[in-house]
């Protein structure tokens, strides 16, 4: 077995007063997929927020690639670089083409020469199939269109983890397909991978685990099979009967 | 087929209802005019007040006679639409045709019939209007001050040569483009300065020094807009981005410098930067009034200028910061790539806006002694040999002025089309 590439120990986040996260213990290895679901509120996002320190945590460590976060972090950047992350709402620079979406990063972030920072987000592009847009503009594009786009520029940077937060809740049915093949073919190709997402298919098809999580708390983490087969806690099969 | 009601018209009789109704407007409008430009009263028989209400009522009921919706006639329909919806706004629409075509024959004739324009003294303006001699007998100084007259063509090539530098950013080569905001950040100014320092103060390159007393006119309208305008606008930012920070002492010190320029009024800004300033100086150290004026309607401005983008930057949704952040870009990538491009984008309006002010604002300096335009209008209409012609001079400043300002906020909205890309 190897070291974790993400390691989370007895993490506590508070918003203000509130405690979103409590005594969070999780530990994922490179190249396994992990889907975390649960209710509203229960804090799938702030969690994966937490893992590239968009949000601080106040207590507990969180270990990415061997770095700890924590205010005395200095390169936090270099440590964001590695970690892709997929927005519910695409958060698509709007000023930007598509393909100058792309490059941004990798041309002011990884100094990537602009030419190759262009082959290879056209590259990234034609994997999602958006290659033909490349030089149209994020409201041009429907909302499927930008979250594969969104897909394509974190996968610009050559991350070795990728989070999506949601990525298929802002999207019309008919949309949601096509950024789930985007990111089952991502999951196929050995991308560590931790999802937030309500896609029970998706997690049933890719994940190699699924946590469930409740009012801040790691309720159940199980292996896919075992998590659907036959969950243990009674919350756990509360939302599974209204979600399946 | 109905007879023709004359307060209810409809659809059917479309034809004769928009006759009529037309000409009882142009009866309206040839009474209007004929009163306007031929002093004739045409309803002279008509009593009293009946007479001037005449064509107001005559013109209310033909519209009211051609108000039919969906007619079918473009034309109409277009009418109906903008000027014409109801009895309150077609009474409205009279009332400022009427008014305007009562004003135009009075103010043409001063302005063009009955005004003077030859001669070169106060006795060539024989007519009733306007005397346009005392602005053509001005004009040098209206546009340069007191700026001795052999030496103008040095101020007209130091302004070719400003504004051409100033379009040097379209003909960049494309692996230069990246420097060009440090172009016109730092760059030209320094060389605008440099070219307008040596060219019209002189003092050097064979060049006769001219004080900058000397200055004045339009000319020095252009100089202290030109130079608040490029430094305001960098420093605005600059304090805009501090507000917005999380350390406590760039962000109190932004606070402080924004409510403190703001709190006080630009005239006691100048009356401490030309009078009290220069106390605080060692003895020997002299800056120039124009500097010090330059300087302080600068720091002024920018405080303005910091919480018009602090708004722009506010409505930018946080989704844009996050994402910035988890492709590794660090506080200054963020804010040069993502977030300043779009705030800035969205503040145009609100930064022209204050630039127009400060625009006007410059005749302000005259409370220090440095008369621009509006500055030397007040020294020109107080000249013995030219007394009682301030109508002229203001009526002429503030075309200089509008047309200038017209064309700012003209091309603001260019901008605001050229970087429009959302839907």
């Amino acid at each position: 077995m190897s070291d974790p590439i993400i390691k989370i120990q007895n993490m506590n986040k508070w918003f203000g007063d509130f405690q979103v996260l409590k005594n969070i213990n999780l530990e994922v290895e490179a190249n396994k997929k992990i889907v975390v679901c649960g209710p509203s509120g229960s804090g799938k996002s702030t969690l994966i927020r937490c893992i590239n320190r968009l949000e601080e945590h106040q207590e507990g460590d969180i270990i990415v690639d061997g770095n700890e976060l924590s205010e005395k972090t200095k390169d936090i950047e270099k440590i964001r670089a590695e970690v892709g992350m997929v927005f519910q709402q695409f958060n698509l620079f709007p000023h930007l083409s598509i393909l100058d979406n792309c490059t941004l990063a990798p041309i002011w972030v990884k100094k990537m020469p602009k030419k190759e920072a262009q082959e290879l987000a056209l590259d990234q592009l034609k994997k999602v199939q958006i290659d033909d847009q490349a030089n149209k503009f994020p409201g041009q594009l429907s909302g499927g269109q930008q979250q594969r786009c969104a897909i394509a520029r974190a996968l610009c940077m050559q991350p070795k983890i990728m989070l999506f937060d949601e990525p298929t809740s802002a999207l019309d049915p008919e949309m949601i397909k096509e950024v789930l093949d985007a990111m089952v073919s991502l999951a196929k190709g050995g991308m560590t991978m931790i999802v937030v997402t309500h896609e029970m298919g998706f997690a049933k098809e890719v994940a190699d685990e699924v946590i469930f999580m409740d009012e801040g708390m790691i309720i159940e983490k199980a292996e896919t099979k075992e998590f659907f087969a036959n969950p243990k806690s009674d919350r756990t099969k509360l939302f599974l009967s209204q979600i399946l | 087929m109905q007879a023709i009601n004359f307060l209810k018209p409809n659809r059917d009789n479309i034809k004769n209802y928009s006759i009529i109704g037309s000409v009882l407007i142009l009866i309206s409008l040839i009474d209007v005019i004929s009163n306007a430009f031929l002093k004739t009263n045409l309803t002279s028989f008509l009593p009293g007040s009946l007479t001037t209400l005449f064509p107001l009522i005559l013109g209310l009921i033909g519209l009211n006679m051609m108000r039919i919706d969906y007619s079918g006639n473009k034309t109409l329909d277009l009418l109906n639409k903008n000027i014409n919806t109801n009895n309150f706004n077609a009474l409205l629409t009279l009332l400022i045709l009427f008014s305007i075509i009562k004003a135009l024959p009075p103010s043409l004739s001063w302005m063009i019939f009955d005004a003077n324009i030859s001669g070169d003294s106060k006795d060539a303006c024989t007519g009733t209007g306007a005397c346009w001699t005392y602005i053509k007998v001005w004009f040098r100084r209206f546009m340069y001050g007191m700026y001795p007259n052999e030496f103008h063509w040095r101020i007209n090539t130091a302004f070719i040569l400003v504004i051409a530098l100033g379009f040097v950013g379209y003909f960049m080569k494309e692996n230069l483009k990246k420097y060009l905001a440090l172009y016109y950040v730092i760059i030209y100014p320094v060389i605008a300065y440099l070219v307008i320092y040596y060219l019209i103060s002189g003092g050097s390159f064979g060049l006769q020094w001219v004080e900058t007393g000397a200055w004045g006119g339009l000319s020095l309208t252009f100089i202290v807009s030109f130079f608040c305008l490029i430094f305001c606008f960098p420093l605005g930012m600059i304090f805009a981005l501090g507000r917005r920070s999380n350390l406590p002492v760039i962000k109190y010190i932004s606070i402080c410098y924004i409510e403190f320029w703001r709190g006080v009024p630009l005239i006691t800004v100048l009356f401490m930067s030309s009078v009290m300033f220069p106390m605080f100086l060692p003895e020997d150290f002299f800056m120039d009034k124009l500097v010090r004026v330059i300087i302080a309607i600068t720091l002024f401005e920018a405080a303005y200028c910091a919480e018009v983008i602090r708004g722009g930057l506010q409505s930018l949704p946080r989704g844009q910061y996050d994402a910035a952040k988890s492709l590794g870009m660090g506080y200054w990538k963020m804010h040069i790539f993502v977030i300043l491009p779009q705030a800035l984008k969205l503040v145009i309006p609100g930064i022209a806006n204050t630039f127009l002010a400060l625009v006007k604002d410059t005749p302000l300096i005259f409370v220090v002694g440095l008369a621009e335009l509006a500055g030397m209008l007040a020294l020109a209409k107080t000249n013995p040999k030219w007394l009682g012609f301030a109508m002229e001079g203001y009526i002429f400043a503030s075309i200089i002025f509008w047309i200038i300002c017209y064309a700012m906020s003209k091309y603001s909205y260019n901008l605001e089309a050229k970087y429009k890309t959302e839907r």
